[in-house]
């Protein structure tokens, strides 16, 4: 009864939430409602027992995917009311487009059935003892061991080459060089002078800066910790 | 389980990452000849690791180490290592001396090595994708140049495209057989009478994603354009180790799970082998380039090694194998020679800069001679041997036609091969080249002797080949 209850509410709030996606007119809101019907799915994932697949929804769409597109939204700066002109003109077209999948969908689903020697085919039928994350884990890390490192090595290489294709140290950037912040003491940059009375700044004349700024390191070495000496900080 | 097995690829991926982690806590300046050298090193240890290996399956089915991965996986190191030792000079001129050059040349060997073992549709897939991943990443890798940055653009995105087809061919395969392993595709489509016409559609769609990897005709559109685009070295090394491992993968693929479907595969083999011979030996005469001839090249090269495939016997599979071991040497060789074409520092592409090499530089020039007069496949030379052992397999099959044809069409193609040797002879000396480093003299001296005296010592090679094929048809 309980589980009824939150199906319905969490399956209302999903619809709502995904209608409001498309609607809101503002682009950030409907990052958010996405976020919201990432949330309510994974909540209907957890009432059908599948709690690996609700913790992946939540860390991977809501955790990365989601704050992605909130930060591309929030980056690129687009039009949306221009978007949205020929919203009024396209409906009926669209409309009919989408009844038409609505209905070919409902003919495919209406007419669904298994084979029943499809049960035997499944490579790992469910245990009903253990928890489906302890199950996943026991195909992946074991059976399927040797696929899984393989593609922890084809996102290494895609985080290298990311890394190598686009990172460029600019030359103006002024960096900050901690160790040379913390090798820097007040001998080094400040002078304690006597100031006679009634002088004031006419008679000290103005100073220059005690220290050089350091040279700017004008070579490519992104990636690369420790001894270099760039950036001026003050 | 057995996880020896997947030693060599273990240790190497590893090395991969200890040496990322040199590379970046270490100087910059020094990082990228420190760490080409410790690639180097990896690769000999992954080299004798991969020769002291047992075979025998294991993952799960997934993995499968026999005589023909062990020839493949020591041609793959060869080629890679001879890749990295190419990319030393010319990363310095170039300016692209970073430290991921190799590593990325290193987890390329892991994908490739993954390739030529797997015995399951998804091993099969994350190889080529790992291979293929680190090869795009590499043809951009000259980043401030556009032709580099449209070159690794244009792979990746037709690249996509045919990895694309390669897995509608897979869902396609494993939906009518019901598995993914070789073993059990092999034995749901036994009987060549009850397969259903949805496999042949699968492995239609898969061979189109695999040709589009050795750029076979109708699959061949990007190679001109990338081998010209891509960083020289990146060339060499895209025309070498991935040729074989894309290749070794098809006739394992072929011969193994879908042997019994020879009749339904043959015909489109042919096809593809026939148009890509046609292709690379005419469509190469008009080039000018020296790098977009070398393409056009590797797709007729392709082509020859692909009616070794189309034979279908144990003969077949010993002359695909010797041809892509000749085929190695000859393109690393002709490209380490193509990377030594330099003058007041800067690269120089065109057939005609080479005019009068003869006279100004004769050692690269005999080089380059050797490497034309192989590649145009006239005896003694070792491309000859290759083209010999393809050619009686098809023969054997009765395959005529396509042993005409390939025979016609290297008479073309020994046209423009021996254009550029009567161009170095016989033209009036064009400046002369900057003196050549020592690392790509190493590369060109040990591929121009493998080419020019593999007819003294045949043998071993060729009994490596037989003891690989036997593993496919026994």
């Amino acid at each position: 009864m309980i589980a009824q209850l939150a199906f319905y509410a969490f399956a209302a709030i999903l619809l709502v939430s995904a209608g409001m996606v498309v609607s809101a007119r503002n682009p950030v809101h409907s990052v958010l409602y996405l976020v919201l019907a990432f949330f309510n799915a994974a909540a209907l994932f957890l009432l059908a027992g599948a709690e690996f697949l609700a913790m992946i929804l939540v860390i991977v769409y809501v955790g990365a995917v989601a704050v992605l597109f909130l930060f591309v939204v929030m980056m690129l700066d687009i039009n949306f009311a221009q978007l949205r002109e020929g919203f009024q003109r396209y409906l009926p077209i669209g409309a009919t487009i989408g009844v038409i999948l609505l209905v070919e969908l409902g003919i495919v689903l209406g007419g669904w059935s298994l084979a029943p020697q499809s049960a035997g085919l499944r490579a790992v039928p469910i245990d009903p003892n253990v928890t489906n994350t302890v199950q996943i884990g026991r195909v992946l890390y074991t059976d399927y061991i040797l696929l899984f490192q393989a593609s922890g090595l084809v996102l290494l290489v895609a985080m290298i080459g990311a890394i190598v294709l686009t990172l460029r140290d600019r030359t103006s950037s002024r960096h900050q060089s901690i160790a040379a912040q913390l090798a820097r003491t007040p001998a080094d940059t400040m002078e304690l002078l006597d100031v006679p009375s009634g002088v004031g700044t006419k008679g000290i004349g103005f100073l220059r800066p005690k220290v050089k700024e350091p040279a700017k390191v004008a070579q490519d070495n992104h990636g690369h910790i420790g001894h270099d000496n760039h950036g001026g900080h003050h | 389980m057995n996880w020896q097995l997947a030693l060599p690829e273990i240790f190497l991926s590893c090395s991969a990452m200890a040496i990322l982690m040199y590379g970046v806590f270490a100087r910059p300046e020094r990082s990228f000849v420190m760490s080409s050298m410790l690639a180097v090193g990896a690769l000999l240890l992954t080299a004798m690791l991969v020769l002291s290996g047992t075979p025998g399956v294991g993952y799960n089915g997934l993995f499968t180490v026999d005589a023909y991965s062990h020839f493949a996986k020591l041609l793959i190191l060869v080629a890679v290592g001879l890749g990295v030792v190419m990319s030393l000079d010319y990363a310095e001129h170039a300016n692209m001396q970073r430290f991921e050059f190799p590593i990325l040349m290193l987890l390329a060997a892991v994908g490739m090595m993954l390739m030529v073992s797997a015995t399951s549709l998804m091993t099969l897939y994350l190889g080529l994708e790992l291979m293929s991943l680190s090869i795009y990443v590499l043809a951009a890798f000259a980043r401030d140049e556009r032709r580099s940055a449209e070159a690794g653009l244009k792979y990746f995105v037709l690249g996509a495209l045919a990895s694309g087809l390669l897995l509608y061919g897979v869902s396609l395969v494993y939906g009518f057989s019901g598995s993914m392993s070789f073993a059990e595709i092999g034995r749901a489509m036994a009987d060549p009478k009850t397969a259903s016409p949805g496999l042949t559609v699968g492995i239609v769609f898969i061979v189109a994603g695999l040709a589009f990897k050795v750029s076979a005709v109708p699959f061949h559109m990007w190679t001109p354009d990338v081998y010209e685009g891509a960083p020289t070295p990146v060339t060499a090394f895209m025309g070498t180790a991935p040729k074989v491992a894309a290749i070794v993968l098809l006739v394992r693929l072929l011969s193994d799970p879908f042997g019994a479907l020879l009749g339904q595969w043959q015909q489109l083999i042919v096809l593809v082998s026939i148009a890509s011979m046609a292709l690379g030996s005419l469509a190469a005469i008009g080039q000018r380039n020296i790098k977009r001839l070398m393409a056009y090249s590797s797709i007729g090269h392709m082509g020859y090694a692909l009616i070794g495939l189309a034979a279908g016997t144990g003969a077949g599979v010993r002359g695909v194998l010797i041809y892509m071991l000749t085929y190695v040497f000859m393109n690393a060789g002709t490209f380490a020679c193509i990377i030594a074409m330099r003058r007041q520092g800067r690269n120089v592409e065109g057939v005609s800069d080479l005019s009068g090499l003869g006279r100004t530089d004769p050692a690269m020039a005999l080089a380059i001679a050797i490497f034309m007069f192989s590649m145009a496949g006239i005896p003694p030379f070792s491309g000859f041997w290759g083209k010999y052992f393809i050619f009686t397999a098809a023969v054997q099959q009765g395959m005529w036609l396509l042993a005409v044809i390939g025979v016609l069409t290297s008479v073309i193609g020994a046209f423009y091969y021996i254009r550029i040797i009567k161009v170095m002879y016989f033209d009036e000396p064009a400046p002369a080249f900057d003196p050549r480093p020592a690392s790509l003299s190493f590369v060109v001296g040990a591929s121009g002797l493998f080419t020019t005296f593999f007819f003294l010592f045949p043998a071993p090679v060729v009994a490596a080949a037989e003891a690989a094929a036997k593993v496919l048809f026994r």
